[in-house]
């Protein structure tokens, strides 16, 4: 059943790519990665999580929901082949194949990328929901990375979704942000947190907080904590997502998230340990 | 030790890619967030063009796109016709009694075009341009013709 | 003589807004300049809590747009800077929405005779809030952090502010001088010259920031720290004065062998 926004918008189409009646299939999960506070981590989390999934061979989707301010598509190194965004599709200018970007290092990843011109009021929260849904039958996952705030980014990005990743710092703005975000998520969706750039020297030095005192307010399922690494800052710039290095264990932090997720990984997420003698002695916590 | 290591046999920094990244993603941005600039770009390039050509100006598109290593401009400009002034017959160029190898040959070909291209079917253009800059006539090398009374124009 | 009206803004979130308001507000105030600071981030207040007055609100920016009380009622007196530094701060259960440019304004007008300083901290992103944040100011103070996105969004923002014919001054927040050095990071005169805004200031990033956020205290009211220099010089280029930037030294093999923090 269509509504006439969604029949004016040019999405449904016939799809081009061959896929079994939506009936058999298992329809893919959307979950959207999103914390109140900006800056604490929600696109990279995004854009590594996709990877690390996308790596085992999964069908992922990644959709940047943050509107006039696009990051997903640098943070991907996918800059320069984004042609057509989230409202070019939902405004019937660009077919969802077009717009749809595809990342040579993993094939099985896509990414549509939101409109750096455009204001997120002018997203059609309906036309977005049903344009997700679609996603859902041709995706395993479909992954929405929310902007900053509680306006009507959030309310657009959360849309879709039927579990939510909060991204956390071990920080007292980011905890209330985070603690205000899940109030206004209430029941509706399955959340799990991820504690991101904890630096456990401080936390030992009782000079910030720890996950458990993060978690006591928040109170959610951990699904994976990240020590703070300057290697992201790194593969942010040169737009090489950090969970395609094999040696970094941020990278490897987000590929077992990955697998908590997908249900193949069903270890407890470890609390990283402070840097030893030996990865100072060599300039790194490796 | 292995970022020592890597450092060797990848020497460019990450920094020089991040800044390399910006400038061409940000050039992007600006030309998306500049819509009227784009929009005078095109009117000058559909003017310019049409000095030698008929272009059909209501479906003429200019965008932009960021390839490799640079921000390229895409025009699209069907074309009707070639303009009558540069179909017609143009005078014979003069006649050099001197050796013409004392002088280069002239750059640009201002002889006019044979009855063969006027005859032509008028040809869309799909013209892609790259880097940003309209695209120029291609100069083309004269062959020297021996000095002659009635040299016919060559083409 | 009415106040400064400075917006601190970035696009971008968690690059240090906040805390830059907060940490300016405080060195000017240390200066013996009267300064309001304004949190305009309604529904995911921050400036109260970076303060450690969390706990002495008792009305906010949209009870006052909304008359149910007076302006100076609602402001908060941070007794550690005797009568210089107040905070207006943003409501917790609204969202931005419930106020509008023109009341936001007009806030800010009210406040400009009460001040010598009125220091908007804007949230993230260019919509509402930042709008309104922008509607009350007369300059605007840029913050971004060395890495792409927060210069992206620095960039895209530095436009819309210029749309308004604000003047725009640089902060750069979260440099790492080792990072820099060993080209893992960009340097100053990357951002300088991509950014193309005039420089106010140059952070280094520094571990005690989020110890004294936990604390509820300023750094700048910690003599002993570097940072409380590097934000009074700030307030001193913001006045006018013409000051060197601090040397940012990397660290050497041996501070970071022993745990120590950078420069």
């Amino acid at each position: 059943m269509h509504t006439s926004s969604q029949l004016s918008a040019g999405y449904l189409r016939e799809d081009p790519l061959p896929a079994a009646p939506p009936a058999q299939q298992p329809r893919g999960r959307c979950i959207v990665v999103t914390s109140g506070k900006g800056g604490v981590g929600k696109t990279t989390t995004t854009a590594n999580v996709g990877v690390a999934l996308a790596s085992t061979g999964a069908r992922v989707v990644l959709i940047d929901a943050d509107v006039g301010l696009r990051n997903l598509d640098i943070v991907l190194g996918l800059e320069a082949r984004v042609r057509h965004h989230v409202l070019d599709v939902l405004e019937g200018k660009a077919e969802l194949d077009d717009a749809l970007v595809s990342d040579k290092r993993v094939p099985t990843l896509k990414l549509l990328a939101a409109s750096q011109t455009r204001e997120k009021d002018d997203v059609d929260t309906t036309a977005f929901h049903a344009m997700v849904d679609q996603l859902r039958e041709r995706f395993d996952y479909v992954l929405i990375d929310c902007p900053a705030g509680i306006e009507k980014g959030f309310q657009n990005a959360i849309v879709g979704a039927d579990e939510a990743i909060i991204v956390c710092t071990p920080e007292v703005s980011a905890v209330r942000d985070a603690d205000r975000v899940v109030g206004l998520l209430g029941d509706r969706v399955k959340i799990t947190l991820i504690v991101n750039r904890l630096r456990p020297a401080l936390v030992r030095r009782g000079k910030m907080l720890s996950v458990d005192d993060v978690n006591a307010i928040l109170r959610l399922p951990l699904l994976g904590v990240i020590a703070d690494e300057p290697g992201v800052i790194v593969s942010t710039n040169k737009g090489e997502p950090i969970a395609l290095d094999a040696a970094s264990p941020t990278g490897d932090a987000y590929r077992k998230i990955a697998g908590r997720i997908a249900g193949t990984d069903t270890s407890t997420p470890e609390i990283p340990r402070e840097a030893s003698f030996l990865d100072k002695l060599f300039g790194g916590q490796r | 030790m292995l970022e020592f290591l890597k450092r060797i046999f990848n020497p460019e920094p990450s920094s020089v890619t991040a800044r390399e990244r910006l400038r061409l993603v940000l050039l992007s941005d600006h030309l998306a967030l500049a819509p009227d600039v784009v929009e005078s770009l095109k009117a000058d390039l559909i003017a310019v063009i049409s000095k030698y050509v008929d272009v059909d100006a209501a479906h003429c598109d200019v965008t932009f796109e960021q390839q490799e290593s640079v921000v390229a401009m895409l025009a699209n400009i069907p074309i009707l016709g070639m303009k009558p002034a540069a179909r017609a017959p143009r005078p014979a160029p003069p006649v050099l009694r001197q050796a013409q190898d004392d002088m280069p040959p002239p750059m640009i070909d201002t002889a006019p075009a044979s009855a063969a291209i006027a005859d032509a079917p008028d040809a869309p253009a799909d013209a892609a341009v790259a880097p940003v800059a309209a695209a120029a006539p291609k100069p083309r090398r004269r062959r020297r013709r021996r000095a002659s009374v009635n040299a016919a124009p060559a083409h | 003589m009415s106040a400064r009206r400075i917006v601190v803004t970035s696009g971008k979130g968690g690059v240090g807004k906040t805390t830059t308001t907060a940490n300016l507000g405080a060195a000017l105030a240390l200066r013996g300049k009267r300064v309001v600071l304004v949190d305009a981030d309604i529904g995911l207040r921050n400036l109260d809590l970076v303060l450690g007055l969390e706990k002495r609100i008792v009305f906010d920016i949209v009870e006052v747009v909304e008359g149910r009380c007076q302006l100076r009622q609602a402001l908060i007196k941070d007794k550690r800077f005797g009568e210089m530094l107040s905070v207006l701060p943003a409501a917790q259960t609204r969202d931005k929405t419930a106020v509008t440019e023109n009341q936001f304004a007009k806030v800010i007008d009210d406040l400009a005779e009460m001040c010598d300083y009125a220091i908007i901290d804007c949230p993230a992103g260019i919509e509402h809030g930042f709008r309104n944040a922008v509607a009350g100011a007369r300059e605007a103070i840029v913050v971004t952090t060395p890495e792409v996105s927060a210069i992206r969004d620095a960039d895209r923002v530095i436009g819309k502010l210029n749309e308004r014919g604000l003047p725009i001054r640089l902060v750069i927040n979260r440099i790492r001088p080792d990072m820099v050095r060993s080209g893992d990071m960009l340097s100053v005169e990357d951002v300088c010259e991509i950014l193309s805004a005039e420089l106010l200031g140059i952070v280094p990033d520094d571990e005690d920031v989020i110890d004294t956020t936990n604390r509820g205290e300023p750094i700048a009211l910690r003599a002993e720290s570097r940072l409380a220099g590097i934000y009074e010089k700030i307030a001193r280029r913001l006045e006018g004065e013409i000051v060197p930037f601090t040397q940012l030294n990397a660290p050497n093999f041996l501070s970071r062998f022993l745990g120590r923090k950078a420069g």
